[in-house]
């Protein structure tokens, strides 16, 4: 017998119920989706691909438009050379200034670099990309560019623009890769103010400015105070300008940005290896914690329940040489 | 306003056409303007196209159908501009969910009544959003630029009104 003939035949509910039903199911379904988070394990391979298939087509969506911006910019700078060719000279001449200026300091530094046995950082090796997709609204700052995998990009990179850092690397396809923006609701970096060597940290909220958040200062924040990375947490290395402090329409302190200076349609990123790619973030757990002195009468040890995994770790192992 | 043409002839509602071409429609054009490209010296504005067709598909008539291709929409959305997975299905369904109980007051409305629901119901599903992203970040978003998103997705109603006006007498019979 088949199911037409069943006793279930003739029971047909209306249309809205399917609906509404529908509706549930796919509401429920979208939860869990989103309980799951951004950067969740489950959604990270489709939306590595997704990445991918997307950079791919605002590439060659974006190729037209690109030429016909680059002709308006050919004809812009033929008017305008003039103008330009004076203005350049200005700037020339106030570089010239600086250039010897960095030389007499460069110099110094060496010699106290030499007299304090300090070893500085080696020179970052970068990756320059060109930016193809573009979001801006309130929920999510991102950009795809196209670089990715296949050219050593991993997950945490900083990304700069010409002037400043502009975010860093949230997910990786072989051809592309996501950069969260610094004014992404969801970033945080943690910051140093320039002047009095403060901290603090920027919280992105979707506008153009971020706040900064947590500040710790000896001195109280000013207008226009450098704001740097700090390189806490060794997330970013530490020293990249990231803007100066302006106040808010909110009366708290917001950060211009550095790299809203100029598009950021070109961006290099930089190959920094943070402190979780080098160590996986188990291995920074303490197996077993530090016995603490409350000065009650000593007691027998209780025995820890760690993980099978922790266990068979070596202990002493130094955190850089760790898989 | 445009008024309804009901001397068109009667048509039985073709999902390719009420409810693909119009998903393909917004893909399209949420693709596009997601390149980043500046027209003198400003950004594009980044509306939320997949609005216009969640409120029409509520109004046109209930079916399974349109629950699904929100979510494919939605999806959609959240992959292009990098959000939380789940964040833009959410906030369509809250739109249709919205639109399809209040029905059987919309229909038949014309168009700057329907244009005054898009409005109130589109703003509670940015409201959603707004929610789940202050619960989800402990930031709340930008007002300014929720406020510019929304403004931009309210100027699409003419193509929620359009895909009603078009598919209402097919869709009569659902009333």
């Amino acid at each position: 017998m088949s199911l037409r003939d069943g006793p279930l035949s003739d029971i047909k509910p209306p249309p809205a119920w399917l609906a509404v039903a529908a509706l549930l199911l796919v509401a429920i379904l979208s939860m869990a989706l989103f309980a799951g988070g951004r950067h969740g394990d489950a959604v990270s391979s489709a939306r590595r691909g997704t990445d991918g298939a997307l950079g791919a087509a605002g590439d060659v969506l974006s190729t037209p438009i690109r030429w016909i911006s680059d002709l308006g910019d050919m004809g812009r700078d033929y008017v305008l050379a003039g103008t330009q060719n004076n203005q350049l000279r200005k700037e020339l001449a106030t570089a010239k200034a600086m250039r010897d200026e960095n030389a007499a300091l460069r110099e110094e530094n060496a010699r106290y670099r030499a007299l304090l046995g300090v070893n500085t950082d080696p020179p970052l090796p970068r990756v320059f990309a060109r930016t193809v997709l573009d979001a801006r609204g309130p929920f999510a700052n991102t950009r795809i560019a196209d670089a990715g995998a296949e050219r050593g990009v991993v997950e945490g990179n900083p990304v700069m623009s010409e002037n400043g850092l502009a975010g860093r690397v949230t997910g990786v396809a072989p051809r592309v890769s996501r950069i969260m923006l610094l004014t992404d609701v969801e970033s945080r970096t943690p910051v140093l103010i320039g002047r009095t060597n403060g901290r603090a940290i920027l919280t992105g909220d979707g506008g153009a400015n971020p706040k900064l958040a947590y500040p710790r200062t000896h001195d109280a924040i000013r207008e226009g105070d450098r704001i740097l990375t700090s390189g806490d947490g060794g997330v970013l290395p530490r020293g990249l300008p990231v803007g100066v402090a302006i106040k808010g329409y909110d009366g708290g302190w917001r950060v211009a940005l550095d790299s809203d200076a100029s598009p950021i349609d070109f961006v290099q990123i930089l190959l920094f290896k943070d402190f979780s790619q080098l160590v996986p973030a188990a291995a920074l757990e303490p197996a077993v914690l530090p016995p603490t002195a409350t000065g009650a009468p000593a007691q027998a040890p209780v025995p820890t329940a760690v993980s099978p995994a922790k266990r068979s770790m070596p202990t002493g192992q130094p955190a850089g040489k760790a898989p | 306003m445009p008024s309804r043409p009901h001397s068109r002839a009667v048509q039985p509602l073709n999902p390719i056409d009420w409810l693909l071409s119009p998903m393909a429609l917004c893909l399209a054009a949420s693709m596009l303007l997601a390149l980043p490209i500046k027209m003198f010296g400003l950004r594009l504005p980044e509306p939320v196209f997949a609005m216009a067709p969640a409120f029409a598909w509520a109004v046109l008539r209930p079916s399974m159908l349109p629950p699904l291709a929100l979510m494919v929409l939605g999806l959609f959305q959240d992959g292009l501009w990098g959000g939380p997975t789940g964040l833009w299905p959410l906030c369509l369904l809250l739109l249709y969910g919205l639109a399809f109980s209040v029905r059987r007051v919309l229909v038949g409305e014309d168009f700057w009544a329907l244009g005054a629901w898009y409005g109130a119901i589109s703003a509670v599903s940015f409201a959603g959003g707004l929610l789940l992203m202050t619960l989800r970040a402990g930031e709340v978003p930008s007002l300014l630029g929720l406020g510019l998103q929304f403004a931009a997705t309210l100027v699409l109603f003419p193509l929620s009104w359009l895909l009603i006006d078009r598919f209402e007498d097919a869709a009569g019979r659902y009333r």
